[in-house]
């Protein structure tokens, strides 16, 4: 049998307003929200809110057949509070259905987990607060921004309760490999890998609505006897898409609702069926161990972090926010923690990039540079503030440096402390049994030995005796 | 060609880019180019077109015998050439002010009787015209039109004229009626018209009222740097950032705008120079509007340069900027770019269209104008990454690239 699992993600920044350099330390609001609220509305009202009603009806028509997964980010979680609430109970709806699974994911889809390990498991607990206090759900699928995935954060995630991860087919790692299947990762063999079908989405996803595409149009009869085509022993299709191809990307114009809507009469003609993440990892038997040394991402044909940190404007302000992190961690004032989570969104490092830059508010990857880096500005100096001022940058650096090590040092002590008394119970309860075998072993040697000397004596004796006659 | 400046002796960005274009196009291959200026000095290169200036051309029958022309002119031009001029002289110009060889002295410059000068090259060029073969006239820049409708009207050959600015540029908008006048009559005579900006383009096609389909858009280039000039020695004093303007202080350079954004800067940065490089006759009312806003002991002007200070000026500066109000293609950031220094320029200026890797605001935008020298000189890496990306865009901008596209329009012209 083969099954399509579908991922849709959700996400939004918080987009920054023009912010002049003297605007520094003088104002400390860097968003626009008339701009967050225009394109929020937009985008929900062109492609989040139609293309989840789709789905509704897809999991009405099919009497729960059909199912699929939703990630939807913090910063967007937020956003539909304030501008479209009428989303936020469109996915409730869906919840309810029991069809559709809910994937965790950073909370401010960013690109925490290539350096900040701490931050970012503080990242994807605020996601998966959001579930459990919306849904009363406690997830098991994690996909991290823009699927980015190496081994290191394997063990992380399985040791957060994770059971499965969802990231890229990329070329260079699968090689001759395909994605359609379920692997576990090398670091982590507890932890399933969901690989997205690169082809397959990116047909929907980029060339949907391409008119010089050779297959245009895409039909949804079409698509399904694609997948049906995938060799037999390929169990899963993995299409993980932005929500936002349908509708805005797409405009709906395109019948690219309609194409989703039909996808399960078509695939349950050719018995094919629909899984979600959750149940993919917990039916399909893994083929294989997968290793990503260098992290994989859905961005361009080199699926690596070049989107976001490919130019030095990009390192150079990826590397000042997180030199901040520590101390907002430290720090107990929510403005600021807030403006952190919302200054590490993705996007606003993918706007400064200079090789093929993408959509974006500015004007040129300069301009996104120049009003980041006075955001930034701002920011770190709220975060000093934050800190008495007679302690040194440095000092305080050190300070939490020996704070940390220490942590570090006491939970290496106390460890060692426990394997300790374990050895020292060992030691004593060998002791004992040692003791308690003596205790056995010495009577019964004792009694030998005594035995033994007699014969000797005997011995001696009858030697002495046979000397004695002997003479 | 008809040229008015021509390198070494150059007085603004025509001749840069005259020069430019007449190699590249050489470069292309299978050109025979003779390029026309007023006055030559001689030490022009002369590997790849043949120079021949005005001021040695007979308008005037003179009886005088080869070695004297030889010894008077030989090395601007040939004796052979003077004498085959001097057989098309096709008026009695004696009226005229010429000297022993029956040539009209010129300046070459823009002096002040720039109209009589405009009228006199034309009048030798009618006798070029006559005496050599060529196939097509091209005419750069309103003040040689006259003498390619000229040469047009006696050959019946095709013109082809490059605009270089519009006195529309030069004016902000307030056109000087005889300059347009000569402007217009030579983009109507003209078989087809060559703009270095799609910005000049559209102001041709707008205040001149001439068809678009004649109209072409060919983007200059810049000649790469000599090793020499690339490693002038760098004067630099301080530590300081220094931010600079190059070019005239006239209106259309915008200079004010840099005075009022250098103001905010300094409000909030202290570690900063300003200096306005070059001379004009919005000079002194600018150096009374940096003493107004306060910041004369910070924004200096070291006046006219030329040659090699205009690269040891470069080499010092950590920012290049030109606000042009109306710049219909502005070589100079090119220049900018070439040594390294990261430029500003503003969206009215024609280099804007083909650069991607320098800042771009509006000529009025002070705050963005600001905002992008102050984080030029605070965020390293916006620095870095200009200064090395620009290198390279600049590297690509060639001439004979420029030149490729310019023999296209020659062929179509000529029906080839």
């Amino acid at each position: 049998m083969k099954a399509i699992c579908f991922n849709f993600e959700i996400h939004q920044p918080f987009r920054l307003k023009r912010y002049r350099f003297f605007d520094i330390g003088k104002d400390h609001y860097y968003f626009d929200d008339f701009l967050n609220e225009d394109i929020v509305t937009r985008v929900a009202h062109n492609s989040y809110i139609p293309a989840c009603e789709t789905l509704l009806r897809m999991i009405e028509q099919n009497e729960g057949r059909f199912c699929c997964s939703i990630a939807v980010s913090g910063l967007a979680f937020e956003q539909f509070e304030h501008y479209v609430p009428e989303l936020l109970e469109l996915l409730d709806r869906l919840h309810k259905t029991g069809c559709v699974e809910f994937v965790a994911q950073p909370f401010s889809y960013g690109l925490s987990s290539l350096v900040d390990s701490e931050e970012f498991a503080a990242q994807i607990a605020a996601t998966a607060s959001i579930l459990r206090n919306r849904f009363g759900i406690e997830p098991k699928i994690v996909r991290n921004t823009e699927l980015i995935y190496f081994d290191d954060i394997a063990p992380q995630l399985v040791e957060l309760g994770f059971k499965g991860v969802l990231t890229e087919g990329a070329k260079h790692i699968l090689g001759w490999k395909s994605p359609d299947y379920v692997y576990t990762a090398a670091s982590a063999p507890k932890l399933k890998v969901l690989m997205r079908n690169r082809k397959l989405s990116n047909d929907i996803a980029e060339r949907f609505g391409d008119t010089s595409w050779p297959d245009f149009p895409l039909t949804a009869d079409k698509y399904i006897d694609w997948i049906a085509a995938t060799p037999q022993d390929e169990q899963i299709i993995n299409v993980f898409l932005n929500m936002e191809t349908f509708g805005d990307l797409h405009p709906g114009n395109t019948g690219i609702f309609q194409f989703l809507e039909a996808l399960p009469r078509f695939a349950y003609e050719r018995g094919i069926e629909f899984i979600t993440p959750s149940q993919a990892v917990a039916k399909i038997k893994p083929v294989g161990e997968i290793s990503i040394n260098h992290p994989i991402s859905s961005a361009g044909e080199e699926s690596d972090t070049s989107a976001w940190l490919g130019n030095s404007l990009q390192n150079e302000a990826f590397d000042k926010l997180y030199a901040q992190a520590e101390r907002v961690r430290e720090c107990s004032n929510r403005a600021l923690k807030r403006d952190f989570q919302y200054l590490q969104a993705c996007d606003h490092f993918f706007y400064m990039n200079t090789r093929n830059p993408g959509f974006s508010p500015y004007e040129t990857p300069f301009a996104a540079f120049t009003n980041y880096m006075n955001v930034l500005a701002d920011f770190e100096m709220r975060v000093k503030e934050e800190f008495p001022s007679q302690i040194g940058n440095e000092e305080l650096n050190s300070l939490l440096l020996t704070i940390r090590n220490q942590g570090a040092e006491i939970e290496t002590l106390n460890k060692e402390l426990a394997s300790m008394r374990k050895s020292v119970e060992q030691y004593n309860i060998e002791h004992v049994k040692r003791d308690e075998l003596k205790a056995k072993a010495e009577p019964a040697e004792k009694a030998p030995k005594k035995a033994k000397a007699p014969k000797k004596a005997v011995a001696g004796k009858t030697a002495a005796a046979k000397k004695k006659s002997e003479k | 060609m008809f040229g008015w400046e021509f390198p070494p002796h150059i007085l603004g960005g025509l001749g840069t880019a005259s020069y430019g274009l007449t190699r590249g196009m050489w470069e292309c291959g299978d050109m025979d180019i003779t390029f026309v200026i007023p006055k030559p000095y001689g030490d022009e290169d002369r590997s790849f077109a043949h120079i021949i200036g005005n001021s040695q051309v007979p308008v005037a029958w003179r009886d005088v015998d080869r070695d004297y022309v030889d010894a008077r002119i030989g090395k601007l031009m040939p004796p052979d050439l003077y004498f085959r001029l001097r057989d098309h002289i096709y008026a009695d110009f004696n009226y005229m002010r010429t000297n022993d060889l029956g040539c009209i002295e010129f300046s070459g410059k823009y002096p002040s009787n720039l109209l009589e000068e405009i009228n006199n090259y034309s009048i030798t060029a009618g006798v070029i015209a006559r005496t050599l073969d060529f196939d097509i006239i091209h005419s750069h820049d309103w003040l040689t039109y006259p003498a390619g409708i000229h040469a047009k009207q006696v050959t019946g050959k095709p013109l082809v004229i490059h605009v270089h600015a519009t006195e529309y540029d030069r004016s902000r908008g307030k056109p000087n009626p005889t300059v347009y006048g000569i402007e217009r009559d030579g983009m109507i005579h003209a078989d087809h018209i060559i703009t270095v900006s799609n910005l000049t383009r559209q102001t041709v096609i707008d205040h001149y009222g001439v068809d678009p389909a004649k109209v072409t858009t060919v983007h200059n280039a810049v000649v790469p740097l000599s090793p020499e000039l690339l490693n002038v020695e760098n004067l630099r004093q301080t530590k300081e950032k220094i931010v600079t303007f190059l070019g005239r202080i006239t209106m259309q350079k915008g200079p004010e705008y840099f005075v009022e954004a250098a103001a905010k800067v300094l409000r909030n940065c202290s570690n900063v120079r300003f200096v306005m490089a070059g001379s004009g006759d919005m000079m002194d009312k600018m150096i009374q509007l940096a003493a107004e806003r306060g910041i004369s002991d910070r924004f200096h002007f070291p006046g006219f340069q030329k040659g090699k200070q205009v690269y040891e000026m470069l080499k010092a500066s950590d920012v290049y900027i030109m606000p042009s109000v109306s710049e219909p293609f502005g070589i100079s950031p090119l220049e900018a770019m070439q040594m390294g220094v990261p430029s500003i320029i503003s969206k009215q200026s024609g280099c804007a269209e083909i650069l991607t890797n320098v800042i771009k605001t509006d000529y009025w935008d002070i705050d963005a104008m600001a905002d992008a020298i102050h984080a030029i000189i605070t965020y390293p890496a916006l620095y870095k990454q200009l200064r090395e990306d620009g290198l390279k865009e600049v590297a690509q901008i060639t001439w004979d690239k420029a030149g490729r596209k310019v023999i296209d329009i020659y062929n179509k012209v000529l029906g080839r």
